[in-house]
């Protein structure tokens, strides 16, 4: 496959909102769909019990909200308002239940949006715990069996122990694939650009675990036989973004800006645990403990006796970063809240660090682009001084 | 209205009670006792009394800079140290306040924190506030993960869950923090206290059911809530305020006096209202008057449940003690999913017989407000009773626009008085509505005619374009 065909492959299921590769998955294998909001849900199960987790990450500005906007205050951020566009415009009509993670107040909130609006349909709030330790392990596999069981009986294919554990087996794959090209992208981000990193990552968000696996295989084989120019760029972190998403634009013009972005935060769910999960004899546990255990460092996680920022200032250290750009959505209290921490930890680590906000649907790009580059600039004017 | 203004002796004691409680935490060093920050939301008031700490409730600190016109210079001090404009102003309120010294209202520094009680209850926000707080204060951190009722219900898992989070993480730390042991004979004689307590706090709630109501259940409310909600619940201060308020109540229900207001005794009640959503700190005093001196009465409001739902029937049970804690944690209005929240509003706009309902959006507070609008039109769907919708800020003057909320607020009580004009034909059919006038008891002609008419279904706020 030439890396021309993966891109326009990835760019058709960037733009596809219909959901049309949903529907011919579901057409193909007569099964069913669950989207499953931002950021954190344990895909495995939905897999286990042979559905297609569906990634929902809002509209971009792909769609004028009509209606969408008459749920929401001004003050609301925008995801939760195309969400619901996509919604009453019947183009989430071909999935069969959701899944609502809590991961903020606003999407915790759109769950019970869902139940008024949608009666009819399967709803599900998952409360990821907050505690930690073998309680909360405990209360966590509970809640995940409770979960495999409603989406077994949703399906008609009961989740067992060792559909599960298949099922983790595949994403497992998945996760390592994933981590091959951010470590590739982050030692040579010329021949890896975000942009096209970025789509595919969206694709997770549509196709089947092992089509994406295979996708993404094929995008490092056919970028790898590329050769493309090394400029002279500086290396950033982008964080904040990993709810709603910036707009395709919005990476483009980072890079264009002159910034290599070697990390990011932005398709989090299908990356959120850290390295592969060992089913063992009970794969339900096995998936409560990983999230206990090898969460991604986010926001959206209590740590007990871990210092803020931390992780990210490893993770500039480990990817060779020169900077971090925070690029958070307007009012999501998550990255917006958290941001002040983690200034303060790159402050402390000499790192220098630079903040805009965005909507889903920005349309102008051209502050981001200055402001950006003057950043890129300052490091590489400046930065060894 | 009756210019006469009465000081009663339910709300000497409420000022006093709260005073006191500041000052003893200005002198809590010298006194060696140990400080726990925490919530209102789910608090735990009653275990942390039986460790004899003292408890800071960061919520209140910063409502109390709004009453105060403090908030502004906090805000503005927290946004130039790099907090976003678009996140809660009672965090920044709070963050600013530690950054000028963290002066309570005594004008002496409150104590800092040996513990920081974080109960996770209805809002995420109080997380990442906890995490701030930690930064600075580099003090240990209880987290008490209160599970959300996401499908409408709190089952057996999630209570044994709450409780086995307070037997290895609550408890412990507050036995390393204070030196003491769990004290389980002192935390149900608190326990017995705070069911007394609520037995009269939700009858004064529920005398707002009588016409003239005697109480503002909305702004009068927040005033009744201050001790139960804070650090006097389960004591016996906190309980004799109780009774004390419902005596007063009692009288003021036989006299067939309205509410009290800053400025005396209400008028003529002429509106009968339910409310969602937290008030306006900044501009209470002028939010409060643009109700009563348009004669409409809050006989209902949800705020006053976000430090529990004691009206729906909880009650502390001594019996099992930690327990009931955490069904109180998960049984707090905030953390009701949102068909719960819109079918408790339905319930006192039934219970209550509103004329109407009024949701204050508050910009800081997503877990109040995302999805509001759609609540609204749910609730007008199913009552027939128009909703109304403003929008201000808890604490940011910068979000409170008095003349556009008195004037959305006017026009609202206008189209409430239209609906009531337009429709006096359906008044025949009101017959069957049990509220209870107490004028009409004694036989007496009703303030406004009689009961408050079904209303035919109609959107009075929201309407979702077509």
């Amino acid at each position: 496959m030439t890396l021309a065909a993966v891109i326009a492959e990835i760019e058709k299921l960037y733009f596809d909102i219909d959901l049309d590769a949903v529907a011919a998955w579901k057409a193909r294998t007569h099964q069913k769909a669950i989207g499953t909001l931002p950021v954190y849900v344990p895909r495995e199960i939905v897999t286990a019990a042979e559905m297609l987790p569906v990634g929902l990450m809002g509209a971009g500005a792909q769609i004028e909200i009509i209606r969408g906007d008459a749920y929401f205050q001004s003050y609301i951020c925008q995801l939760p308002r195309s969400t619901i566009e996509l919604a009453l415009t019947k183009r989430l009509a071909v999935l069969d239940g959701f899944l609502f993670p809590s991961t903020c107040d606003v999407i915790r909130n759109l769950s019970g949006m869902w139940q008024l609006l949608f009666p009819d349909t399967f709803v599900r709030y998952l409360d990821l715990p907050q505690a930690s330790g073998a309680v909360a392990a405990r209360y966590h596999r509970r809640d995940l069996e409770k979960l495999a069981r409603e989406l077994g009986d949703l399906s008609g294919h009961p989740v067992t122990n060792a559909s599960l554990a298949s099922a983790i087996a595949r994403h497992n794959k998945n996760r390592a694939v994933l981590d091959r090209i951010y470590e590739l992208r982050a030692k040579a981000p010329w021949t890896f650009p975000t942009r096209e990193v970025y789509l595919l990552l969206r694709a997770a968000n549509l196709l089947d675990v092992d089509d994406h696996t295979r996708l993404v295989e094929r995008y490092i084989a056919a970028a790898t036989r590329e050769n493309r120019p090394v400029r002279d760029h500086t290396r950033v972190v982008v964080v904040g973004a990993f709810c709603e998403q910036p707009p395709l634009e919005l990476i483009q013009t980072l890079e264009a800006a002159g910034c290599y972005i070697v990390d990011d935060d932005w398709v989090l769910g299908p990356r959120w645990l850290q390295g592969p999960v060992a089913p063992g004899a009970d794969a339900l546990q096995a998936l409560a403990n990983a999230y206990l255990a090898q969460s991604v460092a986010s926001p959206l996680k209590f740590e007990p006796g871990i210092r803020k920022g931390d992780a990210l200032v490893e993770t500039v250290r480990a990817r060779r970063a020169e900077g971090v750009i925070f690029c958070a959505p307007s009012f999501c209290d998550p990255a917006l809240l958290e941001q002040p921490m983690l200034e303060a930890a790159l402050a402390r680590a000499g790192i220098p660090s630079t903040a805009f906000k965005y909507a889903e649907n920005l349309g102008q790009f051209q502050v981001i682009r200055e402001q950006a580059g003057t950043f890129s600039d300052s490091i590489r004017l400046w930065g060894a001084a | 209205m009756n210019k006469g203004v009465r000081k009663e002796p339910s709300m000497v004691k409420q000022k006093e009670l709260i005073a006191n409680h500041f000052t003893r935490l200005s002198k809590a060093r010298a006194l060696g006792k140990k400080v726990v920050y925490t919530f209102v939301p789910g608090n735990l008031t009653e275990l942390l009394a039986a460790f004899d700490v003292l408890p800071v409730l960061p919520e209140i600190n910063a409502l109390q800079s709004g009453m105060r016109k403090l908030s502004a210079r906090y805000i503005a001090e927290a946004e130039r140290a790099g907090h976003s404009e678009d996140v809660c102003t009672y965090v920044k309120c709070d963050i600013g306040m530690g950054m000028t010294g963290n002066v309570g209202p005594t004008g002496e520094p409150l104590p800092e924190p040996d513990l920081l009680l974080l109960s996770y209850t209805g809002c995420f926000v109080f997380m990442k506030w906890f995490e701030l707080l930690r930064e600075r204060y580099k003090c240990p951190v209880a987290m008490l993960h209160v599970p959300y009722q996401g499908e409408g219900v709190v089952t057996p898992e999630m209570t044994a869950y709450v409780v086995e989070q307070l037997k290895t993480e609550v408890i412990p730390k507050l036995e390393a923090v204070t030196g003491r042991r769990y004290d389980e004979a002192r935390l149900r004689a608190a326990l017995a206290l705070s069911a007394k307590a609520e037995d009269d706090f939700v009858w004064v709630l529920d005398s707002a059911k009588n016409r003239p109501s005697p109480i503002d259940a909305y702004f009068g409310g927040v005033y009744y809530i201050g001790p139960i909600f804070t650090a006097f619940r389960g004591t016996a201060e906190g309980a004799d305020y109780y009774a004390t308020l419902r005596r007063e109540v009692e009288e003021r229900l036989a006299a067939g006096e309205s509410p009290l207001t800053p400025e005396g005794q209400m008028g003529r009640e002429k509106y009968r209202l339910v409310v969602e959503g937290p008030p306006n700190w900044t501009s209470f005093r002028e939010f409060w008057k643009m109700f009563y001196d348009e004669g409409a009465v809050v006989v209902a409001s949800t705020y006053t449940k976000v430090g529990g739902l004691y009206d729906q029937g909880f009650r502390h049970n001594p019996e099992r003690p930690l327990e009931t804690l955490a069904e109180y944690c998960m049984g707090c209005y905030t953390n009701l999913n949102l068909p719960s929240r819109t079918a408790l509003i339905e319930k006192y706009v039934r219970d209550f017989h509103a004329d109407g309902f009024l949701f204050n959006s508050v910009k800081s507070c997503n877990s109040f407000s995302a999805g509001q609008l759609l609540m609204l039109r749910e609730i007008e769907k199913r009552t027939g009773v128009p909703g109304g919708f403003i929008e201000s800020d808890l604490v940011d003057p910068r979000y409170f626009s008095e003349a556009n909320i008195k004037n959305r607020i006017e026009s609202y009580l206008q189209m409430i008085e239209q609906k009531r004009r337009g429709t006096t034909e359906f008044r025949e059919q009101s017959a069957e509505s049990p509220a209870v006038s107490r004028r009409e008891r004694n036989g007496e002609p009703d303030g406004d005619g009689g009961r408050t008419p079904p209303i035919p279904p109609k959107h009075g706020g929201f309407r979702e374009p077509t």
